[in-house]
């Protein structure tokens, strides 16, 4: 569409002087011919913001482009009604990094105006992804934070569904012996809350409970799920069995790196047609179908598999139990031996960390520390003859629980000691421990009535998908590097890879009661944003707000699928004919989807690739005796741009034959835009984005691996071009490194002057 | 100003930050307060988080680009609340905001480098200097500069200030010693206070040197020696002499889990020593350091990044309490005294610098919320959880993620007040 264009060129902050303005403002008239071009120090002041606005009304213009100071300032300042507006750095990027009244700093500048208008005059005028939105939240698990979340998303007058596996709410809480309240008194345990919270889910006419049912399947997209609930039965060990086996094979295929092939199908439940038809499936069992617009996932946990610690007596000796059943033992007040009902004296409390496995702790972390002592106080209270001897690796007690530890050190019939467990046998009478690296001495044994092994929780995620989502990426909640379905974002804890659901409690780690309420009113929160934001047309976390979707120009799509599958968050579903069927509501709009076509037909009304091939083409490349080589940088513009403002600031200088161009994530990438660059004469292109690998910090998880997996394709077509592949890099760069940019672009340049210069300049 | 929908959120580090954030985008409208110039809080000055080893701008850049874009947040700074009256879904709120004595439109140090006064630097826990005028640290939202208006006055008359005033005019910068404080009011339907943590004060902990030997420092200065942006721009150097550090010691639970300091554990210290011992090998690749710990508390996942650490062959842990830190007057080497809890023999050990690991200790210990009905536990941790609902450290030690987790839940409980029950 046609923009009608005013451009407002700063000379405040020494731009003014550094810069010839006059020139500025011709390729801006002269040029573009734009509607409006002004030069003035200091637009953000309300006198002058007035003047623009006049403009607006005045001249009814659609765009405003300000060429001055950084975007990351003056954000509310520079919104405007009824034109949209577009921003050119001229500070950070230009004159704070490069000489005053240089050819080169002046060219660059101009180059900035050109690559601006270019690309306001490119977006697009489309309203944002509107359909009718169903609020309601969907709760899987009944335990304590499935309860809690489902409690604090009615509290703010949502509706609820909450699906239960067991015939009975409550989950492992309904056996827990004592718990803890998180609150002072901290030396205190007391009787579990469950109860209370069952009664108030109950009451509320709000939450709808589904009992002894699971979710058979979830299909749609954020507003819009529709979820089959299904009575618990034998369905779901075959279900499970299909679903497990399809992942191991993915990731079989994965592992051996034949990439290139497509990933299969995902298993569809024995009902369900081709994923994506429109047609009303029949569904021939007793279920019930529910619309909701988020997911919370608190399938909670079950206890570890201890086979494989018989040498602790598992499964060997009556009364060696696991920590999760002396809970229950517990309940019916003294606690006997299982073998022959006596009462117990004396029990050892061990961890099963014998280095047979490599990360032993991963599902106790501090909870089983603090069940430890639980349990140890257990038998103190019922038993004042009773003598607890607990061995452990690190006695993990964080926070106020360090209270509740020293109290118990007090007491003289809990021994605690470090000690690693090498066996258990029986005795004549009693179990007979024996472990190594204590604070006695080496080994020691102890004869005790009981032996208690702790036991680790593993999430219910580890054997199911639970969600059964019907995605063309398949049916689970994808894994992160320590095997949970959760973020891997510090910063961002809830944000899995499949928009609108949203893990809590034990499923993503071992917690206590405490940790979970926390965890599950944060998920509600998520989930309650997810739905107000996805009514509105906008997108969630991490361009929460952000009204622009992608569009697909489907007739000229080849289906080569590689949006389906490259998507990190699984937005697109499949045509029976193999194209793309999009879920704008679990889109993210990072636009990794439009780099990903080589057909180049996905689009955002702000961001396209023809929008940014032709900033690319807007580029003035002098011919090659000039000896002035040019170096488009795509960047980050979650990090790597931040850090070249930061550069900015810190006036470091660096070469100005870099022009950067921002992208979504560096996964955005398009190859086309390589060869744009290239056929225009553009002698080097280096690409800027987030960390990537086990700790990747691409806000999009896989972005920029994807740009240097697609780079890698790209230098056969280097070679066939006679250009050395060298001409282009990937670089990975963190928000804080911003000192490494003029090393970083000025080795660059070093590079490329090694090489002639590109022989396709002035073609 | 503000409404029924307004949740007030005090405490601009990244709990702060979040509940306001979260709230908004669910629909409520957030005034945010925060008593520092710059928003961040703590993490701000923190180099890497564990176990990814990122850098917390990066969440932090992301956060400010969610407020920038928002207008639904209100954010104040170098406020600090007064008084609160009223009861959950109403009330009103008494802020004081200071000066910032400078006017620019979004101005960095550099154009300020001319300034002629110098004031310990806070932000680097006063490990080096800094200009009385300054943008607080190169990514600071908001971006405007900073004044010590005590400092400038001291200087006000003689010529150097004289000029750098005209200088900074002529750059659209206006220095103004006589503003004053300003009191307005909020009225919301909701409270989150988050005002955080302080480092546990490592000058009472006599027996340990801090404040006594330069080359014992805490673990919080520790961050900034290793940031790019910090003192000695991420070079790890003693502060006695300013040579690299070789040989460095971690001593854990300083402070910590010791009836007459922090009787509680605050979750995060062992954790952080990993960390900082990794700084220091990508420093120095031929540099060792030695934790010693009474228990490693590197629970659930962290336990990937527990073992990443200890495979590391010049990292050594071990299982000891330091009881007593000394200075070899010669080197300003440090002397480690303690017990090996293992073996039960003694430790007496040296090193070129020691980092005490101490503890947080929440805010509200001591400045009380200004507000009736809150109550706390024995250590000055919020335990109330009506209409002001305390979240992240206020609440319980907890690390960066956790804060985030019960700050997105903290919003939910606010807007929960929103709409009434």
């Amino acid at each position: 569409m046609d923009h009608k264009i005013g451009v407002y060129i700063e000379t405040g902050y020494g731009i003014g002087d550094a810069l010839d303005i006059e020139a500025l403002s011709a390729v801006a008239t002269d040029e573009f011919g734009v509607a409006v071009c002004r030069a003035d120090a200091y637009w953000n002041d309300p006198e002058k913001l007035a003047i623009i606005r006049n403009d607006i009304s005045g001249e009814g213009l659609t765009a405003v482009i300000i060429a001055g100071p950084s975007p990351r300032v003056f954000q509310e300042e520079f919104a405007f009604e009824g034109a949209f507006t577009e921003r050119i750095n001229l500070r950070e990027h230009v004159i704070w990094s490069h000489p005053a009244n240089d050819e080169d700093t002046q060219m660059l500048a101009e180059d900035y105006i050109r690559m601006g208008i270019t690309k306001a005059s490119k977006y697009q005028d489309r309203p944002p992804f509107m359909e009718e939105v169903e609020k309601s939240i969907l709760v899987i698990g009944g335990g304590m934070t499935g309860l809690t979340a489902a409690l604090d998303a009615a509290a703010a007058n949502y509706q609820v569904y909450l699906v239960e596996k067991e015939a009975r709410l409550g989950g492992w809480a309904n056996n827990f012996h004592k718990v803890f309240t998180g609150k002072p008194p901290y030396g205190r345990i007391v009787d579990s809350p469950i109860q209370e919270k069952i009664k108030a889910v109950n009451a509320s006419d709000k939450i709808k409970v589904f009992t002894g049912q699971r979710v058979f399947s979830i299909s749609g997209a954020p507003g819009m799920f529709d979820v089959v609930i299904r009575p618990d039965g034998d369905w779901i060990k075959k279900l499970d069995k299909e679903q497990n086996e399809w992942l191991a094979a993915k990731k079989a295929k994965e592992a051996s790196g034949t990439e290139e092939e497509e990933t299969p199908k995902p298993p569809a439940p024995e009902e369900a047609e081709a994923v994506g038809e429109e047609q009303e499936e029949s569904i021939d069992f007793a279920h019930e179908k529910v619309r909701v617009g988020a997911v919370v996932l608190a399938a909670g946990w079950r206890p570890e598999n201890l086979s494989g610690h018989e040498n602790l007596g598992y499964g060997k000796y009556p009364d060696v139990v696991t920590s999760v059943q002396l809970e229950e033992l517990a309940t019916k007040g003294k606690i006997t031996r299982p073998s022959d009902g006596k009462e117990v004296n004396s029990i050892a409390f061990i961890e099963c960390n014998d280095g047979k496995t490599k990360h032993p702790l991963l599902y106790a972390s501090f909870v089983n520390s603090l069940v430890t002592l639980k349990q140890a106080h257990y038998l103190r209270t019922t038993n004042p003859e009773g003598k607890a001897y607990i061995f452990y690796e690190n006695m993990r007690t964080p926070g106020q629980y360090e209270k509740y530890y020293q109290d118990l050190q007090n007491d003289p019939g809990i021994f605690l000691s470090k000690g690693t467990p090498v066996s258990v046998s029986n005795g004549a009478s009693s179990l007979t421990v024996e472990l190594k690296d204590t604070l006695l001495g080496e080994k020691v044994k102890v004869n005790v009535d009981m032996v208690v092994l702790s036991t680790g929780m593993v999430p219910m995620t580890k054997d199911s998908a639970i969600v059964n989502l019907k995605y063309r990426q398949g049916p689970f909640l994808p894994e992160n590097l320590y095997g949970f379905n959760d973020s891997h974002f510090i910063c961002f804890p809830y944000e899995t890879q499949r928009t609108g659901i949203y893990t809590a409690g034990c499923v993503r780690g071992p917690m206590d009661f405490q940790s979970c309420e926390l965890d599950a009113t944060g998920a509600a929160l998520k989930a309650i944003q997810c739905v107000e934001l996805t009514a509105q047309g906008k997108g969630v976390h991490p361009r929460a707000g952000d009204e622009s979707f992608p569009e697909i120009f489907i007739t000229r799509c080849t289906q080569c699928k590689r949006c389906t599958e490259e998507c990190p968050f699984g937005a697109y579903d499949e045509k029976p004919d193999g194209t793309p069927l999009p879920n704008p509501t679990r889109c993210r709009r990072c636009a990794i989807c439009m780099g990903s076509c080589p057909e180049r037909i996905i689009s955002f009304r702000d961001h396209s690739v023809d929008m940014i091939g032709s900033m690319v083409k807007s580029v003035h490349v002098p011919d090659e005796y000039a000896e002035k080589p040019r170096v488009i940088v795509f960047i980050c513009e979650n990090d790597a741009l931040p850090a070249v403002d930061m550069a900015g600031i810190e006036r470091l200088q660096y070469s100005a034959y870099v022009r950067f161009i921002p992208l979504r994530c560096l996964g955005n990438i398009n190859l086309v835009w390589i060869a744009d660059s290239l056929s225009k004469g553009i002698d080097g292109i280096l690409l800027i984005g987030c960390k990537y690998g086990d700790d990747y910090q691409c806000h999009f998880v896989k972005g920029s691996e994807l740009a240097e997996y697609r780079m890698g394709k790209i230098s056969e077509t280097l070679q066939r071009l006679v250009l050395e592949p060298d001409r282009i890099q990937v670089e990975q760069l963190a928000i804080d490194e911003y000192g490494k940019i003029p090393e970083l672009i000025d080795g660059f340049i070093e590079t490329l002057s090694e090489f002639d210069p590109n022989p396709y300049k002035g073609f | 100003m503000a409404g029924e929908k307004t949740v007030l959120v005090v405490g601009g580090g990244i709990s702060g930050i979040t509940a306001a954030l979260e709230a908004a985008e669910a629909g409520c409208k957030a005034v945010l307060v925060e008593k520092e110039p710059y928003l961040g809080g703590r993490v701000a000055r923190m180099n890497k988080y564990f176990p990814k080893l990122c850098p917390p701008t990066c969440g932090l850049e992301i956060n400010f680009r969610r407020l920038r874009r928002n207008p639904d947040i209100t954010v104040h700074t170098l406020a600090t609340v007064e008084t609160i009256t009223g009861s959950p879904g109403s009330y009103t709120a008494t802020i004081k905001m200071l000066p910032r004595y400078v006017e620019d439109r979004a101005a960095t140090s550099k154009c300020v480098d001319d300034c002629p006064v110098e004031i310990p630097n806070d932000f680097n826990y006063g490990m080096d200097k800094v200009q009385a005028v300054r943008l607080p640290y190169a990514m600071a939202y908001p971006m405007h500069l900073v004044a010590d208006g005590d400092a400038l006055k001291k200087a006000q008359g003689s010529p150097e200030f004289n000029a750098f005033v005209e200088s900074c005019a002529s750059k659209g910068i206006q220095i103004n010693l006589d503003a004053k404080p300003e009191t307005f009011q909020v009225t919301a339907a909701s409270v989150v206070w988050a005002t955080g943590w302080r480092p546990y004060d490592a000058t009472k902990l006599d027996k340990l040197g801090f404040g006594k030997y330069p080359n014992v420092i805490t673990n919080v200065m520790m961050e900034r020696l290793a940031s790019a942006n910090g003192p000695t721009k991420g070079a790890i150097l003693r502060p006695s002499d300013g040579r690299k550090v070789n040989n460095l010691a971690f001593v854990q639970c300083a402070g910590s889990r010791d009836e007459n300091h922090l009787p509680y554990c605050s979750s995060i210290c062992c954790l952080a020593s990993l960390k900082q011992a990794t700084y220091l090998r990508d420093y120095n690749p031929d540099a060792q350091a030695h934790i010693f710990y009474i228990d490693l508390r590197a629970h659930g996942r962290f336990e990937f990044f527990y073992d990443r650490v200890r495979n590391d062959e010049k990292i050594l842990l071990t299982k000891g309490k330091i009881v007593h830190i000394t200075e070899d007057p010669v080197t300003k080497d440090v002397i480690l005294e303690g017990e090996d809890i293992l073996s039960g023999s003694k430790i007496r050990r040296t090193f070129d610098m020691a980092v005490l690991a101490t503890g947080m200790q929440p805010n509200t210990s001591l400045e009380k919320v200004p507000a009736p009905g809150v109550s706390y536990d024995e250590f000055g941790f919020v335990v109330s959880d009506e209409g002001i609902h305390a979240t992240g450290v206020t609440k319980r030690p907890m690390d960066v993620g956790t804060c985030l987790q019960d700050a997105t839940g903290a919003a939910l409980k606010a807007l929960q007040d929103t709409v009434g029950r």
